[in-house]
């Protein structure tokens, strides 16, 4: 496979942080290509260690095991061939746009003649001619990034790495700056060889793309890759370009998995203890009625954007309802199962009802519930449950709590009180 | 203007009392044994340098203490930017260095002042000695809270800055300069006014001291003060403090304005604030002609040679993001210096034992009195700061009109250090029954009601306004309102600002409960004047014994009370 024009190889590259109990997996064996010519895409829910992966590319993070190649060589250090346009700018706020730029310039040791020259050039090629002794908190959000990719440009890399560039964007500046990304891109006007872009963003990555590398969470691994082979420019109407979203969002979204293994076990217990999903329980109720008014089932893809949720927002929901047997969803499709169905028909009192029940087959919480109940005082420290919830989730273990804590006290099974750091049960 | 007053108060994250704060007590022990040990090779009498009262000697005066203030200010920024560099780039050294300072700053410097004086009076010539204590001791009041901050700024540069700095491939010089500096700036200065005006305080009590039979004396505006009031020349206190109150006022417009109007571009916020620093100064200033000649012929060049030498200096490799660069094995030096740090250590408390061995039972009962004694006056003085600050700042903080009437008064007033005022406030209170007492207590409350004021007025005015007309609407009883919106809201500043007071209160306790005056002295029951008297009488086992006893109390007090109620402040009343 490796070719001349390959420029990074990952093979079998992980990243863990912290140590022992706390220790995190945030990618696990990534093997990933990118060659010379192509535009790729990272796409994945939040937490499925996209940016930590465009951050080992870039020799910022090492990795904890496997081996990154550029251009056939291993990387050491910060990767001199690569820059990154960051999702907040990262520009100094003490330096106008001109000398935010030249300092890309004077840190690679360019001389200061010609310099300045250099550094106009590249603001021009940008579109910001005018602004150049403008400070950053003078500029739009646009015109902001466009200074994040003139500075990148002037290093002249051969990897391009965008790290979700456009999602801190109102939506119009995003779409205008994509346009003229594109543009330069595909004139072939920047000496950038390959473009690696990380985004949670299914219809930017279908927009731009050659080749979408699709991640998942739970460890973040490469779930599928596929190539966009539309021709440029993309229009977002084309039943051809929603087709293919479509099937990227099959894949984000993946398919109901049984019960059994959805379920998992509570901690503690052998087997493995599932994570529950960062979502709020009232927020599913809306998608569920929402659903049901559409005739209890729907494409995925559009319920995002009549919802205006992105991904991000929207995958954490859709889990949680699969996983209270609430929706089922197969081929980028969602569907209502009866039991949805009678919730969305159901009054308040009678929800939280069938809430309660739900949530009690939740190993976790369960667990939880039984915990509570076993105590005198029918109150516990937080600590106990973080301290059994350490082994499954690491670092992660608060997060879990909190979402169990939530989702406990929305079925008003249990709380949390504030005051003592203790977990108690409703009466 | 006000908003920024907040400062966190140096608390590490640490538990209450740790092995390595009793190392580091230990060390400094030992340094106090090192300096009573040399003090007694110090010549027998010292007779400073007349003082004279004449107006036209004020000048002068002001000139030689300015350019103390200065000369220890400068120390202190340097130290603050080595000490916490290395402190927020290397693991290692954080966990040494933040520990120490964090009990560095409890210590109360005057109590040192003494040993300091003594010892370098032993190995220099008399005034060197006295000037160098005097710088020594200011910057031992300067370097602490700006170190800190620093130190901070240093660990809180968010991640995707510095990750620009190494993709860029910056040196080190260049991402000193272009992002860790800028990003500390704001921070380093406003505590560089704290610190400035904390300066003032010591200069007072640096620039005359007795030891025994000999006489410390500087030529400056703080010795000029305390001579015009042991003399009881009225209109030579006068002169003393309005040309000092007028040097406060010019620095604070020459100064610190036009450098506060500079810092505003280092804000890190993206959008531009709605009341910018002004000075008009700065306004002139930045449209000269002349600056900017100088700025484009000689100081971009500078700049650009001095960033091509570092560059060739440390050579062209681009570093890894992380903050923290250095870990794993200590390197032989460092395990070296630590054994002879130890064993340096180990014999100086093996000599301080002795030396405190010797005290008696009597003694020791004095010390113990004594800390419960200064501990009242302490807690009297913060009851008291409390009571008036926390009416007055939240109808300044809550009142636009009152706060542009009254902040820059407030400011003034506050700048005016408790020392220069005392012997004023001492001739005053003298004829009163249990005046020492009483001077004492309004001593400590003069040199420290402030940091409550400014943190209260702070507070006051970060309370949202919705948050207020709720509780309008709501129709609260007047204590009602108090309860449940005010005091909650305000709790996180009144800890902040109460923090910096009490330890401000128990250092002025060594001025404040020992008092020569009108050439007698007057001591009341307390840990300073132990301390104080055991300067006089060059007592140096009470002195040491005293020093410690107040370090621990005062570090204890930090660890067990204070943070607490940090921690609480912190998670509970934070109005984020």
């Amino acid at each position: 496979m490796m070719t001349n024009d390959t420029l990074l190889t990952l093979d079998t590259v992980s990243k863990a942080y912290g140590r022992e109990a706390k220790k995190f997996v945030a990618v696990r064996d990534v093997n990933l290509q990118i060659r010379a010519g192509e535009y790729v895409c990272l796409l994945g829910p939040s937490g499925c260690g996209k940016s930590t992966l465009l951050r080992v590319i870039a020799g910022l993070n090492p990795a904890t095991s496997g081996t990154v190649l550029y251009r056939g060589k291993p990387l050491v250090g910060v990767n001199p061939h690569a820059t990154i346009v960051f999702q907040t700018f990262a520009l100094y706020p003490w330096l106008t746009v001109e000398e935010n730029v030249e300092i890309a310039l004077k840190a690679r040791g360019v001389p200061q003649t010609g310099r300045r020259e250099r550094t106009l050039k590249l603001i021009d090629t940008v579109g910001l001619d005018g602004f150049e002794s403008a400070y950053p908190r003078e500029l739009s959000g646009g015109m902001r990034q466009k200074v994040g990719f003139a500075r990148a440009m002037a290093v002249e890399p051969e990897l391009l790495c965008l790290d979700e560039p456009f999602s801190a964007l109102d939506v119009l500046s995003a779409e205008a700056l994509r346009g003229e990304l594109m543009e330069l891109w595909l004139s072939k006007s920047i000496p950038t060889q390959a473009i690696l872009m990380v985004t949670h963003n299914i219809e930017e990555a279908v927009f731009m793309a050659d080749r979408i590398v699709v991640m998942e969470k739970d460890p973040g691994r490469v779930l599928t890759e596929m190539q966009v082979t539309l021709r440029h420019p993309r229009q977002r109407k084309d039943t051809a370009f929603q087709a293919v979203v479509d099937k990227v969002y099959a894949a984000v979204a993946g398919k109901t998995q049984p019960e059994a293994e959805a379920l998992g076990t509570a901690p503690g217990q052998p087997g493995k203890t599932q994570p529950l999903p960062a979502a709020r329980l009232n927020a599913l109720a809306g998608l569920l009625e929402k659903v049901a008014g559409e005739g209890g089932g729907g494409d995925l893809y559009k319920l995002s954007v009549e919802l205006v949720l992105e991904l991000d927002d929207l995958l954490p929901i859709v889990e949680a309802g699969e996983l209270l047997g609430f929706a089922t969803v197969q081929e980028g499709d969602l569907t209502l199962t009866p039991l949805g169905q009678a919730y969305a028909d159901a009054n308040i009192l009678a929800r939280k009802e069938l809430v309660a029940g739900r949530v009690l087959r939740l190993p976790v919480i369960s667990w939880i519930y039984e915990t509570l109940q076993q105590d005198d005082n029918k109150r516990v420290a937080e600590e106990y449950f973080l301290d059994k919830l350490q082994p499954d989730f690491g670092g992660l273990a608060g997060q879990q709590l909190d979402i169990a804590i939530n989702w406990g006290r929305h079925a008003e099974l249990f709380a949390f009180d504030d005051d003592t750091d203790e977990l108690f049960l409703e009466v | 203007m006000m908003q920024r007053f907040r400062f966190s108060p140096a608390l590490p994250q640490t538990p209450a009392f740790t092995l390595g704060d009793a190392l580091v007590l230990i060390a400094l022990a030992a340094l106090l044994y090192v300096g009573a040990t040399l003090a007694l090779y110090a010549p027998a009498i010292i007779a400073g340098p007349d003082i004279t009262l004449s107006f036209s000697a004020l000048p002068w005066y002001t000139l030689l203490s300015v350019g103390r203030m200065a000369a220890a200010y400068a120390l202190s920024l340097v130290f603050s930017l080595i000490y916490g560099y290395a402190a927020a780039r290397n693991r290692t050294a954080s966990r040494v260095l933040m520990p120490l300072l964090d009990v560095l700053q409890s210590i109360p410097i005057l109590s040192f002042l003494p040993v300091v004086l003594l010892s370098l009076s032993a190995l220099l010539p008399q005034r060197l000695a006295g000037e160098l204590a005097a710088i020594v001791l200011i910057f031992t009041s300067q370097a602490w809270n700006m170190t800190f901050s620093f130190y901070q700024s240093m660990t809180t540069i968010p991640a995707e800055l510095r990750e620009a700095a190494a993709i860029f491939r910056f040196d080190p010089w260049l991402r000193f300069k272009t992002l860790e500096l800028p990003f500390a700036a704001l921070g380093l200065i406003w505590n560089s006014m704290m610190s400035w005006a904390g300066g003032w305080f010591f200069l007072m009590a640096a620039e005359i001291f007795t030891v025994g039979s000999r006489d410390f004396r500087l030529p400056g505006l703080g010795a000029y003060l305390q001579t015009a009031a042991n003399k009881g020349n009225l209109p030579a206190v006068l002169a003393g403090v309005a040309t000092l109150v007028l040097t406060i006022v010019l620095f604070d417009q020459l100064v610190w304005r036009p450098v506060l109007a500079w810092s505003d571009k280092f804000k890190l916020e993206m959008v531009a604030g709605d009341e910018p620093p002004e000075s008009r100064l700065f306004d002139v200033l930045a449209r000269s002609w002349l600056l900017e000649q100088f700025g484009r012929r000689v100081w971009q060049p500078f700049n650009e040679w001095l960033d091509g030498r570092a560059r060739d200096a440390v050579g062209f490799h681009a570093d890894l993001p992380g903050i923290v660069e250095a870990e794993g094995r200590p390197s032989l030096p460092a395990i070296v210096t630590g054994i002879a740090f130890g064993l340096a250590a180990a014999y100086g408390l093996f000599r301080v034992v002795g030396l405190l061995a010797a005290m008696t039972l009597p003694e020791w009962t004095e010390i113990g009195v004594g800390v419960v004694a200064t501990f009242g006056r302490v807690a009297v003085s913060l009851a008291i700061a409390m009571l008036w600050t926390i009416p007055v700042g939240v109808a300044i903080g809550t009142n636009r009109k009152l706060a542009t009437l009254l902040q820059p008064v407030v400011q003034v007033v506050a700048s005016i250090q408790a020392t220069a005022l005392f012997p004023v406030f001492l001739l005053a209170l003298l004829h009163l029954p249990g005046w020492l007492n009483l001077a004492a207590i309004l001593l400590m409350l003069m040199g420290t009601q402030w940091y409550l004021l400014f943190n209260i007025i702070a507070g006051a005015s970060a309370i949202p306004q919705d948050l207020r007309f709720t509780t309008d609407l709501l129709r609260l009883s007047r204590w009602e309102r108090w309860r449940t919106l005010i005091l909650p809201a305000l709790f996180p500043y009144i800890v902040t600002g109460g923090i910096t007071a009490s330890g401000g209160a128990w250092n002025a306790s060594i001025v404040a409960e020992h008092v020569v005056f009108g050439g007698q002295t007057h001591a009341t029951l307390g840990v300073g004047a132990v301390i104080a008297h055991a300067t006089s009488t060059a007592n140096y086992d009470q002195l040491l014994a005293g020093t410690l006893a107040l370090i621990l109390t005062v570090v204890l007090i930090n660890r067990t009370f204070w943070r607490r109620l940090y921690r609480l402040a912190e998670e509970r009343y934070r109005m984020e």
